[in-house]
């Protein structure tokens, strides 16, 4: 018994010994500065998880072989520590303590998902480690005063506002009334909070409010209630099933409004997986591959998607965009600091104000990016071939916005 | 009044004022009903044989989904799927048993749920290993029925799917009627132990319930496909509605199963318009509370007596 516990201590001491050496090697190893991040491997969001690691890759990979970041004279590279956090948010959470306490990791880089992001927040929040954010948008992630968060994407409640100030100006400046179906999680009901806000201040009217269930399927009463009430603009947002429901059911349904504004189009691959249904489908998107904005990495979004097609063999959506950009501000902020240190860093982060190919970056007190607006495209077709072309802001809009939607019985 | 009440009585007075919208609710709730009875047929089925409750149930539903939708991708129309889904599930269920309900069947309620529930999860991240997390529809274009002057709509593949459910309801209570093997299955679901010694190979009855079951949850697996979405983790309200069709219907209770079924959503399809979306799932579970509640009290009145 006595030699056993012995034993027992023995390996601890090894274990601890270990675990401590860790820490000092591991925020920079070598030339290496290194950055942790879970990201959802396996689970639900497994897809977009591997997005956004493909994102983080293709531009640690893009910095690593065009200089790297210098930082006091010295040149740095790159490298990241994943784990999987099995779309989890308790082990979401557990992989943060042990990036930060284990593996000594001092820069994060953020999950996929909202909801994973408010698992991880109060973690490196709590251990003063500085993470940019690129997959989470929901609006409680910058009321809680986090100082060492900081997000490259525009918040969900921004997603669809322009959307209703679209559909006032289309209406010649007067009110609209608006019918709005909103999945109950915290990412759709942000959205529903913009879309509210929207309509106070343009005194628009909200004559259907319906919270749908995660488990709900079938939209069919909620489009009914459409049909018989005729509203000038449909609001939806539940995720890709929402999206994919909703188009299916609307088209069943031939109901018929004159504007539909939705969510989650490209993830769901509407107009794919839809084709001429999803026709005139208005979609909020963080990004477009046919906005102008510009860096020295990427050059710009066309070329982005071009060679990051090239590499991982579709595509890239704009999950992965985001991700790809969440570098470069890491890389200009540890060039601005001109140091290592975490706190110095997260000071040059606050004051982040840059353009990337995915759009122009600069952080609100809370972390928000403020300098860059949401993007709303609209689903059009030629023969059986629909795409997205985006249509606001006008200064991008590479086809007129069709309004209002023509009617079922005449398409 | 807080102007959320007043949201919910406008909707109240909707349904009034267009009274049409009673009609589309009962039409959309009893298609939606038959669907979910057709699985909760199923569970109904090896319940009473096995005595399992089958957590998988939804997944089962699931994968039979996928069948048909990978058939629309290879170029077949999805509707086929309610002919091949079945087969390849009837085969998927049997090896199941064999693999890992054999070994729960005689045991405890609480090992079998256990067991089930394994299954479920290890087959969600099968799902979503093989097929990925994206959520995707089948297309079967059969357009729509409209009625008073397109007020009322019923899209022709949920009257599809209505009408192969109960095909292939009334084909299984004809099996089970004139079979031999469906006489063995009811024979042991009555008395597995005196079938046993009346020559019935109860472990093939096993087997063949559970593949029965997974074929129906095939079926209905691919006419959700043409109906709804699927995901790899959508199969749990499928689960939950079809035990509480089951638990109001009562085992071996087949016009029980298709009546609570349809009762269900005719119910929920009114909870929607009368009380708000939000309340719909929420007034389901509230209606099976009430109704357990109200058959506990029944029973101990009958518990009494026989004191």
């Amino acid at each position: 018994m006595k030699i056993k516990n012995i034993i027992i201590t023995f390996i601890s001491a090894i274990a601890l010994a270990l675990s401590s050496s860790s820490i000092s090697l591991a925020k920079v190893v070598g030339d290496k500065i290194i950055l942790g991040a879970a990201v959802s491997l396996t689970g639900k969001y497994s897809t977009n998880g591997e997005h956004t690691k493909n994102g983080y890759n293709f531009a640690v990979e893009r910095i690593n072989s065009m200089g790297g970041i210098k930082v006091g004279g010295k040149t740095y590279k790159f490298d990241i520590i994943y784990y999987d956090d099995e779309s989890n948010s308790g082990r979401a959470a557990q992989l943060a303590e042990r990036l930060i306490k284990q593996d000594g990791v001092q820069y994060m880089l953020g999950p996929y998902s909202s909801g994973l992001t408010k698992a991880i927040a109060p973690v490196t929040e709590e251990n003063k480690i500085p993470m940019v954010e690129a997959n989470g948008a929901s609006r409680s992630l910058f009321t809680k005063g986090y100082k060492y968060l900081f997000a490259v994407l525009s918040a969900a409640n921004q997603y669809l506002e322009v959307a209703i100030d679209l559909a006032v100006e289309k209406n010649g400046g007067n009110p609209v009334k608006i019918a709005m179906a909103f999945e109950q999680d915290a990412f759709s009901q942000d959205v529903r909070i913009g879309v509210v806000e929207a309509a106070k201040r343009t005194g628009s009217k909200i004559i259907i409010d319906d919270k749908l269930p995660k488990e709900l399927n079938d939209m069919a009463a909620t489009l009914a209630k459409v049909k018989a009430t005729k509203p000038d603009v449909l609001v939806v947002s539940g995720h890709s099933k929402g999206a994919l429901t909703a188009i299916r059911q609307i088209a069943e349904m031939k109901v018929d409004v004159k504007m539909l504004a939705m969510t989650h189009c490209d993830a769901s691959k509407l107009a794919k997986q839809h084709g001429k249904n999803s026709e005139y489908a208005l979609c909020a998107a963080q990004w477009h591959k046919s906005l102008s904005y510009k860096d020295k990495f990427f050059g710009d979004g066309m070329k982005y998607d071009k060679e990051f097609k090239a590499q991982f063999g579709y595509a890239p959506p704009y999950q992965a965009a985001e991700s790809s950009a969440a570098l470069l501000v890491w890389k200009d902020a540890f060039e601005r600091a001109n140091s290592l240190d975490k706190d110095k860093v997260r000071d040059a982060l606050s004051k982040t104000d840059m353009q990337t190919f995915y759009g122009n970056i600069k952080f609100s007190p809370a972390g928000q990016n403020i300098a860059k607006p949401m993007v709303l495209f609209q689903v059009r077709c030629e023969g059986d071939k629909c795409e997205n072309k985006v249509v606001a802001p006008t200064k991008w809009a590479a086809a007129k916005l069709v309004h209002p939607v023509p009617k079922w019985s005449e398409r | 009044m807080p102007p959320k009440f007043w949201g919910h009585f406008f909707m109240d007075l909707l349904i009034f004022q267009a009274p049409i919208l009673m009609v589309q609710a009962s039409l959309d709730g009893i298609l939606l009903g038959i669907l979910f009875a057709l699985i909760a047929y199923g569970m109904a089925l090896q319940w009473g044989v096995m005595n399992i409750i089958n957590i998988a149930q939804g997944e089962l539903v699931i994968v039979g989904g996928y069948i048909a939708y990978f058939m629309y991708k290879a170029g077949v129309h999805p509707g086929f799927g309610i002919i091949v889904s079945p087969i390849i599930m009837y085969f998927v269920g049997w090896g199941l048993y064999k693999l890992v309900i054999n070994k729960v069947v005689d045991r405890d309620l609480f090992i079998s749920i256990l067991a089930t529930f394994g299954i479920s999860i290890l087959t969600q991240q099968l799902m979503n290993f093989i097929f990925g997390s994206d959520v995707v529809v089948a297309q079967s274009n059969f357009g729509t029925t409209m009625f008073f002057d397109g007020m009322v709509t019923l899209p022709n593949a949920k009257i599809f799917a209505a009408i192969v459910s109960i095909a292939f309801a009334i084909g299984l209570v004809i099996y089970m009627r004139k079979s031999k093997l469906g006489r063995a299955i009811r024979a042991t679901a009555q008395n597995a132990r005196a079938a046993k010694i009346m020559g019935v190979n109860t472990e093939k009855v096993y087997a063949a319930t559970f593949g029965i079951n997974a074929a129906l949850c095939g079926v209905a697996g691919s006419l959700i496909a043409i109906t709804f979405t699927l995901h790899p983790y959508v199969g749990l309200p499928y689960t939950v509605r079809s035990f509480m069709i089951v638990i109001i219907a009562g085992l071996g209770n087949l016009p029980g199963v298709a009546l609570s079924g349809m009762g269900l959503g005719v119910f929920e399809e009114f909870a929607d318009y009368i009380l708000g979306t939000e309340f719909r799932i929420g007034s389901v579970f509230t209606l099976l509370v009430l109704i357990l509640v109200y058959r506990r009290f029944k029973l101990s009145r009958k518990r009494e007596y026989l004191k």
